[in-house]
Order: C-alpha cells, then structure tokens, then sequence
C-alpha cells in the first residue's frame, strides 16, 4: 500500500493497538521547558516512578527568563525564579541535560534543538509547547501536549494517540523578492483558517517548500498549529542531511550512512492518497500582516483591513468586528496607513541567524523612527554569537534597537517584557491573540524584514517597493 | 496519583450557573505555580473572595450547608474555555469528586478522569429536579453507585447514567493513564530492544 510520510512514522512508532483504546504510539524525543513540565515531575515523584529514558529528553530554560543581561543573574518575579530553580532541580536528580541560562547553548527550546541535531527524520518527538510542530522542518513527526501527558511520558516513553488524518499544502512555483517562509506560513491560514487543518497532520510540499531552507522550513511547520493541524511535515533532502551533517547529535561514523538511506525512505510514496489537498501559488503570496487577533485575520500588505459586512459567514462576520474594535482600527484602512509603536524580532518562529541577517539588511545605516522602541532577541546564545561574529548587533545598536538575551520574551509576555493597553507591535512572533503581548497590547504578525522595515518608517511598508 | 472512586453518600453543592469556563474556575494568575496540589484554595477565586481576599458570603460554595460537599451540581456546558488542566485539579483539590450536570466541555470532560473526578450527564428534567431538592434542603447529601451507574437522593429521585465502561473500570480501579499504559510494558521494551539494533538513533 502507498503510504505518507506521516502513514510511514505513525507505523514505525506503534507500540500496541487495541479495541476501544486509543493506540500507544512510542516518542523518541522528548524537548521540556520550565513552565509545562514542574507538576508531570512531581506527579512522578508522588507515583514513585522514574524517567523511562533519561538520553530521551532534552531541557533548556526560555518562557519566563529575563532578556536583559543584568537581570538574569536573579530574576526579580519570585514565582519565575521558583520555576527556574523547580527546573534545574528536576533536571538535575533525573540526570537530564539543561540548557540552563549561563549555559553557552541556552535558547528557545524549538531553536537549540536543532542547532545541536537532537531531532532527526522519521523521529516522534514532543514538548509541552504547541509550537514543537517546528521540528517538522525535519520530516519528525513533532507536537505539543500537556502536563499529563508530559508525565506520561516521562515514565513510559510514550503516549495514546489518536490517528490524524492527512493534508497536503503544497506551493508551486517562485516566490517574489523579500517573500518568506513566514509569509507562506500566514497567507496558507489566511486561505484555510485556523480550523483548516484541525484532526489533520500537513504536508507542506512543491517547489516554493523545497526552495526553503531549513531555517525557513521551521518557520513553516513552526506555523502548522496556528491552522489547526496537529503537525506539519517537510520531506528530508539533501538540505536536510547537509544541515544535520556532523551536529552533536547526529549520526556518527558507519551509521551516518544507514541513518540517511533510512531518512531518503521516508517521503510520501508517489500516489499516496492524502484525506485533503490545497495548492498556493507561490507567485500569488505578498508580504504578510496580521490585522485581527486571529493569525487567519491577515492580508497582503498592499491590501487594506476589512469590514465585518466582507465576510459572509455570520460568525467571521462577529470575529472582524471584535478584533477591529480590540485592535482599534477602522476598517478599509490601508494596512500601510498602520502606525505603530513597537517591534518585537524574536520567538521560536523567526529569531534564528536567517531572520536576523534579513531584518539586519533592512534595519542597517536607518535610524529607528522617533517614539518607537524596537527589539531584537536572538533564538539562542549561538546565533546571538553568529549574529555578534557576523557585526549584525552593530547594525542594530547604530539603528537604535536593543539587543537581548534568548529566551520566548514578547512571544508570549511572562518575563516582564509586554505590551502596555493600547500598545501597537509588528511582531514576528506566531500568535495575535488579545493579550499575548500584554494586556490591551495589539499584536501585528509579520516576516523579520516586514518588522525592520515598519520599524524605521514607523509604520507598515511593502519591503517590495524599497528595493 | 489517582484515587479508586468508591460508591458515597455526600453533600451535593448547588451553582447554578452555565457556561462556567475554565478560567473562572481557576484564573490565570496561579498557572505560575509549580505544584499540582494547592489549587483548591484558589479554586472559583474572583467568585469566592472579595477583591480584599474575605469570602465573598454570597457566593456559592461559601453557604455553610454546602461545607464538606463532594458533589457539585452545575449548569450546562461546564468547564468550557482554555484546556488548561488546572482546572480539574483545582476541583478535587478543594475536595470535589463528582459532577452533576447536563453536558461538560470536551477536554475539560477528559481531564476529570485523569483527576479521579466523575462527572455525571443527566437530562434536563432531571438536573432541574436535583437542583429543586438541594434549594428545598440545603446539606442534602445525595448517594452515587458507580458501579450501578446510579444515583439516589433522599426524597426518592434515582436516576441511571450513562458512562463508558473503560473509563468507568479506570476510575473503580483508580488506575491512572500512566498506570494502564504501563500494563503493556513489556511490549514498550519489546520496542526499544528493537530500537537497539538501530543505534544510530542514540548519539551516547
Ligand atoms: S517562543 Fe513562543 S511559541 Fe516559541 S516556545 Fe517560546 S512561548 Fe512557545
């Protein structure tokens, strides 16, 4: 029988099936962090259970450590620093390796992961955190769940499954200058919706997908969740092999060879059937924004924010009218009339080296426009340490951003930096839900170069037309 | 770790409320903590106490008659909003194990059973009765079989209800998720001694 690629991983993980149970699926990798994973840790202590497999998981401290040097040494917020000492303890009698914040290697869990090839094609892996979809980018099946199931697998190496259904997203052709990955990421929930992909696993393919690069492809499946999907999956290529090519964790010696032919298995048989198809024109995606408070809620930049009385269905209809009210704009704005009052570069979908050297390119020798502050906060301590070898923080230091400690920071505001009510941000980050940059604080998703580019006029731009 | 439910007899609490979502049932301020005990004291927090902390006497589970109740009866679609599982252990936390209402969100429904709490689907007419007993004679303590899937109150409503049965074994068993998993251990090492002759998945 022809199978998908995920048809491919689910069957190699199946532990046990059974009637009227959902199957046990095994989970090769295992990413924590310290905010999900506290309570999984003590429940196993109360049970008297062990970690199952120690070399299975990987841990690094990134949802609520400070960004400012200074304060990382001791965070002020009591319950955060209880978190963090919770974190390293737990890490520490269980014998797992944390990426702790003096760490050279501390970072955004879904960015330090794969800097070190601790995800490989065909792998399972899971973290507490909905955006481990990431490590699709690596044909690994990757999703998030939650502190059960965290504790779950702690103890058991692995966890009852549903089957997902499949989709396949696939976008042809080429895409314009100064288009991303991001602005695939957001024009495909545009079309489909936050609701697209629910019940369904995506493959992402065509030529726009494969032209990626690694860096760009988990911005990609970094995205999956926002449309619903459980998970997103790229094909390994040689890309990916080259990436993974003498990392920490890869493969070594003979069984780097095994280890790629078994990776070159892993892509859809030609003719496999897929449960829903949809196709993008590469050609067809401008630069992306958000305008609403649902990443579905999104336009070409050379679009305009639309009315209520747009969309035909009753409950779209309800959702532009609140998001324009939360977001305080009038609709048919021109998404380019947008002002704005803050910029975040940061977060697991757009803060590796990539997107710091294209914000870089459009932020160099320009001033930050007056009254806006602007910030730069590196995935991890190793692109901020290729950004500083490259002269990229220089760039952004003359242009008048700051320029942070990793960590997720304005991605989702529990260490202290937010929004303040009223606030408006370009973000490059993945979600523009009300309040996720702080209270009141209005969210605008867009690609790295998008968000340079509104930082120094001040507003929205087509990057298109600065060239 | 989860506690065998057993058959009771206890105070059933009135809140006659729908659509209570998970953020009232535990506000978001105390998903920081690191523990998963302790959320009882928060539980219905902005409801329960005045902004200085006192109780706030006209709230629900604040009525004198109700102290020591296991049994909550709810309003339709409880336990809606953020999937959030502090929820639930909020509820047995405070001392909560069973549920009585019309319909619960879906997750919120799932993570009862992972928590040791029952949450019991009855009709309409049915919930209206039970809410009307409680109104009529506050401290009333209502009886819960589990094993019969019935329950029975003084004034002489009984009422059948509906539970899947593997869900139903796990909670008499007190058998966690973890628990049943590892039932099939021996297959999970079966897989990894396969996983083995794979080395090149282990970097150590
Ligand atoms: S950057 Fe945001 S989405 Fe990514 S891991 Fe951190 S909080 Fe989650």
């Amino acid at each position: 029988m022809k199978k998908t690629m995920y048809e491919k991983i689910w069957d190699a993980h199946l532990v046990h099936e059974e009637v009227g149970q959902a199957p046990i699926l095994y989970i090769d990798r295992h990413l924590l962090h310290e905010v999900t994973s506290p309570q999984a840790f003590a429940g196993l202590r109360e049970a008297e259970r062990a970690v199952r497999q120690r070399r299975a998981n990987l841990a690094t401290l990134d949802h609520c450590v400070p960004t400012k040097d200074e304060e990382r040494r001791f965070i002020k917020d009591p319950i955060a620093r209880k978190q963090v000492e919770v974190m390293i303890a737990n890490c520490k009698a269980s014998g797992i390796p944390l990426y702790d914040m003096q760490s050279p290697d501390n970072g955004i869990i879904h960015v330090v992961v794969p800097e070190h090839g601790f995800v490989h094609p065909g792998m399972t892996v899971v973290c507490g955190d909905s955006h481990t979809a990431t490590h699709g980018a690596f044909a690994a099946l990757a999703f998030g769940i939650g502190t059960s199931e965290v504790e779950h697998v702690l103890a058991t190496q692995t966890l009852r499954q549903k089957k997902s259904k499949t989709m396949l997203v696939s976008v042809e052709g080429e895409l314009s200058a100064y288009c991303t990955a991001k602005d695939i990421a957001l024009a495909i929930i545009g079309q489909i919706g936050t609701a697209g992909g629910t019940g369904h696993v995506i493959e992402y393919a065509g030529s726009a997908v494969r032209a990626l690069s690694m860096e760009g492809r988990m911005t990609l499946c970094n995205m999956a969740i926002e449309s619903g999907a459980r998970a997103g999956l790229i094909a390994p290529d040689e890309k990916t092999i080259a990436f993974l090519k003498d990392k920490e964790y890869a493969p070594k010696g003979d069984g780097w060879e095994d280890a790629v032919a078994y990776w070159q298995s892993l892509a859809s048989d030609e003719g496999a059937g897929f449960d829903k198809v949809v196709r993008l024109k590469a050609e067809d995606i401008a630069p992306q924004v958000s305008w609403g408070t649902s990443p579905e809620q999104v336009s070409g930049v050379d679009g305009e924010v639309p009315a209520p009385e747009d969309f035909a269905d009753e409950g779209k209809r309800k959702a532009c009218a609140s998001a324009l009210a939360y977001m305080g704009l009038e609709a048919h704005t021109k998404i380019t009339d947008i002002a704005i009052d803050f910029v975040f570069i940061g977060s697991c979908t757009n803060s590796r080296i990539e997107d710091l050297r294209a914000a870089a390119e459009v932020a160099r020798g320009k001033k930050v426009a007056a009254g806006i502050t602007a910030l730069v906060v590196p995935g991890s301590r190793r692109v901020k340490q290729q950004a500083e070898a490259e002269g990229l923080d220089k760039i952004f230091l003359e242009a008048g951003w700051e320029w942070r400690e990793p960590g997720c920071s304005m991605c989702l505001a529990m260490n202290g930096d937010t929004l303040k009510e009223g606030e408006r941000c370009a973000s490059t980050s993945n979600r523009n839900f009300e309040g996720r940059q702080g209270k009141g604080g209005r969210t605008h998703l867009v690609s790295p170069a998008m968000a340079a580019a509104a930082a120094v006029a001040g507003k929205f731009v087509d990057i298109r037309s600065l060239s | 770790m989860m506690q065998a439910y057993k058959n009771h007899e206890s105070i059933a609490a009135l809140m006659a409320r729908s659509n209570v979502d998970t953020d009232q049932i535990i506000p978001k301020q105390f998903l920081k903590k690191v523990e998963r005990s302790g959320f009882g004291a928060h539980l219905f927090h902005d409801w329960r106490f005045h902004a200085d902390g006192s109780d706030n006497p006209a709230f629900e589970l604040n009525n004198p008659a109700f102290a020591g109740a296991r049994i909550l009866v709810v309003g339709d679609n409880f336990g809606c909003g953020s999937s959030r599982e502090h929820a639930p252990w909020a509820i047995a936390d405070y001392g909560i194990n069973t549920l009585i209402s019309t319909s619960y969100a879906d997750i919120f429904y799932n993570n009862c059973f992972k928590n040791s709490i029952l949450p019991i689907v009855v009709g309409r007419q049915v919930l209206d009765v039970l809410m009307d007993e409680i109104r009529n004679n506050e401290g009333v303590k209502f009886r819960i079989d589990l094993e019969d899937q019935q329950l029975s109150t003084p004034a002489g409503t009984v009422a059948t209800f509906e539970i899947d049965d593997f869900r139903k074994q796990n909670l008499l068993q007190g058998l966690d998720d973890i628990a049943q998993t590892l039932q099939h251990a021996d297959k999970i090492a079966d897989f990894e001694r396969r996983q083995q002759e794979v080395p090149w998945l282990w970097a150590d």
